[in-house]
């Protein structure tokens, strides 16, 4: 069974069209790369994924749940927004430690240093969260989402305020949970970062998937050059 | 295994009064107007047209019913602030231990907002709230688990309006009206020395509406925070 099978998946807002139509096929393992200008409707898609939001049409299943899910398919996903979605006055180390009880960890403060660790905070682990760079947060944020081994990861622009050492820590992470047969989607502007973990990727724009491939080979220079022609003119 | 709901809710609890340990904004910001406001209605008192005993239960409900307001705001506003809402809803409890966790949590907060108003209400207006102390407390804590079942509700509600912090009291006050008016009475009474036994009648109604208002807005609170 497909970790991820969506089928004409659809959400508007009052008389608003957000996502239409989406239809895509994820297995375990896969990462989906998913370009698009702003307002495109890539985080109401993973928000929709996420079982955060109902869809309005269309039916979709993610890690064996159908959406819009209610606890078992939460249990089974780490989200990662542009928004850090964590506690400014609580330590690094707290912020993570209360997701991991929450997700019903047994060890929860020691899955919170190791989730820490991988992302190479540990040594930052008690200071409060307002008092960490903004790349720190997102590494932090990042900890949050993962510290449960999530089946699925959703990514909404992880890169986004991350120094060079900071994208090289998420990159390397990222690709050893896809590694260890995670399924990701991953939402970003950045196209060489986002193609370099990818094994499908997608453009969207106006709430539907206008291309989607798969491959892992796909070269960034010659996709950049598609998706302008899609983004841009309208191809 | 995902926390049960009592559970979950005291994480989330623990979680809003650790925040407000560190910060102290909300609870000395509730405190401050608990205090002036004290103090504003002993200066505009007149003690030859009222007497102390038919002023202070007015005083004390009234005081309680807008500094808590000021807890509550803060309640969901919090989460606000980088989305840290979105870390609740994605974890696999139910939507209900958020609500509950959050109420316990400003719960807490009115009930030390109390602790230190009600010994401010003695000193200046001089009636002996503190000698009727184990009845005072229940009825304290009855009207808090009214006044914060609603408020709770309503500041998740408000909270996505650009009018928040117009909208929290606009949508509590009326339905705080049935939580003081019982708890003002009842206080009434205590302080005038009648009989307990003429309070229970009051201490029923508050009975009834904590558990009618906890377990509609316990319902209510899924949908108003689904998209």
């Amino acid at each position: 069974m497909s970790t991820i099978a969506t089928r004409g998946l659809a959400r508007r807002f009052g008389g608003r069209v957000a996502v239409s139509d989406v239809t895509l096929t994820l297995e375990e393992g896969d990462c989906l790369a998913l370009f698009g200008p702003n307002g495109a409707g890539k985080t109401t898609l993973l928000r929709m994924l996420a079982g955060l939001l109902r869809p309005t049409s269309g039916s979709g299943m993610v890690a064996g749940v159908a959406l819009p899910g209610g606890a078992e398919l939460r249990a089974a996903i780490g989200y990662i927004s542009h928004a850090s979605m964590l506690y400014a006055a609580l330590s690094a180390r707290e912020n993570v430690e209360l997701i991991a009880r929450l997700f019903g960890m047994r060890d929860a403060r020691a899955a919170a240093m190791r989730a820490l660790e991988r992302m190479a905070l540990s040594d930052r682990a008690e200071m409060p969260v307002r008092q960490l760079s903004r790349g720190m947060q997102q590494r932090v944020s990042i900890a949050r989402a993962t510290v449960h081994d999530p089946r699925v990861v959703l990514l909404d622009e992880p890169f986004t305020g991350l120094d060079d050492s900071g994208s090289a820590a998420l990159g390397a992470h990222l690709a050893a949970l896809r590694a260890a047969g995670t399924t990701m989607v991953l939402v970003t502007h950045q196209i060489a970062e986002g193609l370099a973990l990818a094994t499908h990727a997608a453009i969207m724009r106006a709430g539907a998937l206008v291309r989607v491939e798969a491959g892992e080979t796909i070269d960034p220079a010659t996709y950049l050059t598609v998706y302008r022609e899609h983004v841009m003119h309208g191809a | 295994m995902a926390p049960s709901t009592l559970s979950a809710a005291l994480l989330i609890a623990r979680k809003d009064l650790a925040i407000e340990f560190r910060t102290r904004t909300a609870f000395f910001s509730a405190l401050v107007f608990a205090l002036l406001g004290i103090v504003i209605f002993f200066f505009a008192w007149d003690p030859t047209a009222v007497s102390s005993l038919d002023l202070a239960p007015g005083v004390l409900w009234g005081i309680f019913t807008f500094s808590g307001l000021l807890g509550l705001q803060r309640s969901f506003s919090l989460e606000q602030s980088d989305r840290a809402i979105d870390s609740l809803l994605g974890a696999p409890i139910s939507r209900e231990s958020i609500y509950l966790g959050k109420a316990i949590a400003n719960l807490v907060f009115v009930a030390a907002v109390q602790l230190i108003a009600i010994p401010a209400v003695q000193l200046f207006y001089g009636v002996s709230l503190l000698d009727h102390a184990a009845l005072l407390g229940l009825i304290a804590l009855m009207a808090a688990i009214g006044l914060v079942a609603v408020g709770t509700l309503f500041s998740a509600m408000a909270v996505n309006t650009k009018l928040a912090e117009m909208l929290l009291p606009v949508l509590s006050l009326p339905f705080f009206v049935p939580i003081v008016i019982p708890a003002a009475q009842a206080t009434a009474r205590l302080l005038s020395g009648r009989p307990a036994s003429e309070s229970v009648g009051w201490l029923k109604l508050l009975l009834a509406f904590d558990i009618v208002f906890v377990v509609a807005c316990m319902l209510a609170f899924p949908y108003t925070i689904e998209e």
